[in-house]
């Protein structure tokens, strides 16, 4: 065991850079399995309604609007294309254009929510709302409000992980204009990305299911 | 350098309270663990203690129904939450698996700090709805739609049990990651201590089913506050849905009790008999395998709750399934002991002791995965009684076995033997006498979380309170011993047990970074020269 005198490039009970990398790897990849838990609890949920009320999800799913979802994935599969070059870029030293492909990841991310937002404001707008705060009188189909509490919560719990995501994403930005990474180190950099492609897989598996299938 | 060579984790380093409660150091995180859990042991006792006091004679006797209902759901909850979910990984755990492997650390220092607090955070909140709020009064299991109308403080209680789930997920995360990077030269997989084994597998279990309780209770947040419908039949929900999701955490949750349990009797049977495991990989495999069915069991809960046939049919056996892994384990438990020098110093008691009640355990639990028999038992004091003698016949006697074993190495001092004993029969006796009379009541058709009984399971009720007394003697003199041993008793050797893992190798206690230099395995965990 050496002094605190000895600066390391990696923490003290680990051998080397490398050896860290590989454990943080591990460990992130584990935590992407728990999101995949989680969001299975919802897609189970909302296949079970779908099975017993089809009716009612094939009314309630026209008030959705398509062009935004559909907008919106593309924006996310952008993003993380940017993300995937920044670290590539990293990984070749090259810091100037690894930082510009993290503010491109952050923008489509701003994107995201802005259209987002413009979804939800429009739903709240006609008294689209879940649960005891739905207020729409134009449905045939009965507790169609459970469509729509279903809708907030999927998309409002993957809003929320973009919104993660995008303070993960800033928080490497400023690490790395500190210098903090370069190509023998970037554990970081490559973790958040890992993060970051699984919200964007949600989506990709949430969109069609939600928004297009009926 | 700044330190003599031998200074123990204790005097190294920094000192007095911020040190503990900033602490990196997997011991010292292991040690608060400790302390916190045995606090919750004595608040989810005490609680159990009020349920028996009430439940001794039929009529009301100290408690409204009310109050009764709150006793019985801190009991379960406290229990489950606070106690031996985060017990034996979170203490045993943190302390021993980084020692085990000749680790410095787990992967994650930092992390491991944060699940501590989470844990905390998470009985804080719940302490919130306990003190300030009306309490809970829907049983540990929060079923809807009975918890989506309740006036009581389920929130605070759900939101509460999210924040240690999250802890719980944390900590199987940190040392999954820890078996795979951090063993030291030589420790290959195969010769992994059982005990490693069982955590790492446990933990197998934390990261895969609880995120699905946390988010269930979210939505059960959700429920109760914007009235989201998922589990309300009036508006469309499906309240069984809730069953399922809870049932499949809460049954593999049962094997994130039982497994950290069964690695600990894997420790202490081979040490204490001076004799090699009999069938070291059938117990590394059962551990894996008791993970894996876990899983494709949860719907025996609900085989009254209007399942398909085809569903009851499929989980009553898939149940019957799990008692094979188990059963691989208690044979291989039993030989290992055969023709050993078997010392009965008090871990080996309570070892002992544990092949009793896990047999009774488990065996009860077969009766209950059959489909016929289980209409009757159902929501019957057997079902209190069964998971009683696994939780606290099982979990708890291998805590408490862990701790004597692994105390001299934990705090550098011996426990005292005499008490220790004594302890172990208090507790035995008292265990027995209090739950072999719930079965009886149970098997006559008395149903649990009642407040009131007919008079013709009086008997057997004074019987089982009586007998939580004598339960109760025997954790406060395992506490008592702890406590007073801690200060006063003598220096423990490295190696009182002649162990042949890794931990006894290192000092007692260990010091800062565990071994002076990283060791090398160059043979099994159990060798003892004599084969099996
Ligand atoms: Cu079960």
């Amino acid at each position: 065991m050496s002094g605190a005198h000895e600066h390391l490039d990696h923490a003290h009970h680990f051998e080397s850079v490398e050896h860290e990398f590989e454990a943080g790897k591990l460990g992130m990849w584990l935590f992407l399995v728990t999101e995949v838990m989680l969001f299975g609890v919802f897609f189970a949920g909302y296949g079970l309604f779908h099975y017993l009320y089809p009716e009612m999800f094939k009314e309630a799913h026209h008030h959705l609007d398509k062009r935004m979802g559909a907008l919106n994935t593309v924006v996310l599969l952008i993003s993380s294309l940017t993300m995937a070059l920044s670290i590539a870029y990293i990984q070749r030293d090259n810091v100037k254009r690894a930082k510009q492909m993290l503010l491109l990841t952050l923008l489509c991310a701003a994107i995201f929510m802005v259209v987002k937002y413009f979804e939800y404001s429009h739903k709240i707008h006609l008294g689209i709302l879940p649960g005891d705060l739905f207020k729409a009188a134009d449905f045939q189909a009965p507790n169609i409000a459970l469509f729509f509490s279903f809708y907030f919560v999927m998309t409002g719990t993957h809003g929320l992980h973009v919104l993660i995501g995008m303070a993960a994403i800033l928080w490497i930005y400023w690490r790395m204009g500190r210098g903090d990474f370069n190509s023998r180190k970037f554990g970081a950099v490559e973790f958040v990305g890992l993060y970051w492609h699984i919200v964007d897989l949600i989506w990709i598996f949430l969109f069609p299911l939600v928004y297009l299938v009926v | 350098m700044g330190h003599a060579a031998n200074i123990n984790f204790y005097e190294a380093g920094n000192k007095g309270i911020m040190s503990w409660l900033i602490t990196l150091d997997h011991k010292r995180i292991g040690l608060m663990y400790f302390i916190t859990t045995m606090m919750s042991l004595c608040i989810g006792g005490i609680f159990a203690l009020l349920v028996r006091l009430e439940l001794m004679f039929p009529g009301q006797q100290f408690f409204d129904p009310n109050t009764y209902n709150r006793l019985f759901t801190l009991h379960g909850a406290v229990m489950v939450f606070w106690f031996i979910i985060p017990a034996i990984p979170g203490a045993l755990g943190n302390f021993f698996l980084p020692l085990m492997i000749g680790a410095k650390d787990v992967a994650f220092p930092r992390l491991n700090l944060l699940s501590y607090y989470l844990l905390l955070l998470g009985m804080a909140i719940n302490l919130y709805g306990i003190l300030h709020g009306p309490g809970a009064d829907t049983g540990w299991t929060f079923y809807t739609p009975y918890s989506i109308k309740t006036g009581a403080a389920v929130v605070s209680m759900v939101v509460g049990v999210f924040f240690m789930g999250f802890a719980s997920i944390l900590t199987g995360l940190n040392f999954i990651v820890t078996v795979h990077t951090l063993r030291c030269p030589g420790l290959t997989w195969f010769r992994l201590p059982l005990f490693v084994w069982a955590i790492y597998s446990t933990s197998i279990l934390q990261v895969l089913a609880t995120p699905v309780i946390g988010i269930t209770l979210i939505l059960l947040t959700l429920e109760r506050t914007l009235g989201i419908g998922f589990f309300d039949p009036k508006l469309g929900g499906d309240p069984v849905l809730f069953q399922h999701f809870f049932w499949f955490y809460s049954h593999p949750a049962v094997y994130i009790m039982i497994l950290p349990a069964m690695g600990i009797i894997s420790e202490v049977i081979p040490t204490m008999s001076q004799k090699t495991i009999f069938g070291y990989r059938a117990i590394a495999y059962s551990s894996l395998g008791l993970g894996l069915v876990s899983f494709l069991v949860w719907g025996h809960h609900m085989f009254t709750s209007g399942q398909s046939e085809l569903a009851n049919f499929v989980f009553s056996l898939l149940t019957m399934a799990t008692a094979v892994p188990s059963a691989i384990k208690m044979f291989n438990w039993v030989a290992t002991m055969y023709k050993g020098s078997i010392s009965l110093a008090t871990p080996m008691l309570y070892a002992i002791g544990f092949l009793f009640t896990f047999g009774i355990g488990g065996i009860t639990g077969i009766m209950l995965g059959v489909l016929s028999a289980d209409m009757h038992f159902h929501d019957t004091y057997f079902v209190v009684a069964h998971f009683h003698y696994v939780m606290m016949g099982g979990a708890a006697i291998a805590l408490f076995s862990g701790i004597f074993y692994w105390f001299p190495k934990m705090l550098g001092r011996m426990y005292n033997e005499f008490l220790g004993k004594l302890s172990f029969w208090f507790f035995i006796v008292g265990f027995n006498v209090t739950f072999l009379a719930q079965f009886v009541a149970g098997l006559n058709g008395m149903p649990r979380r009642y407040h009131d009984y007919d008079s013709v399971y009086a008997g057997w009720n004074l019987i089982s309170t009586v007998g939580s007394w004598g339960i109760a003697l025997g954790i406060l003199m395992i506490i008592i011993n702890v406590v007073y041993s801690s200060f006063k008793g003598p220096k423990a050797p490295a190696n009182p047990w002649k162990g042949k893992t890794l931990e006894w190798a290192a000092e007692s206690p260990p010091v800062l970074e565990n071994f002076e230099k990283t060791p090398t395995v160059t043979s099994g965990p159990y060798d003892y020269g004599l084969k099996a």
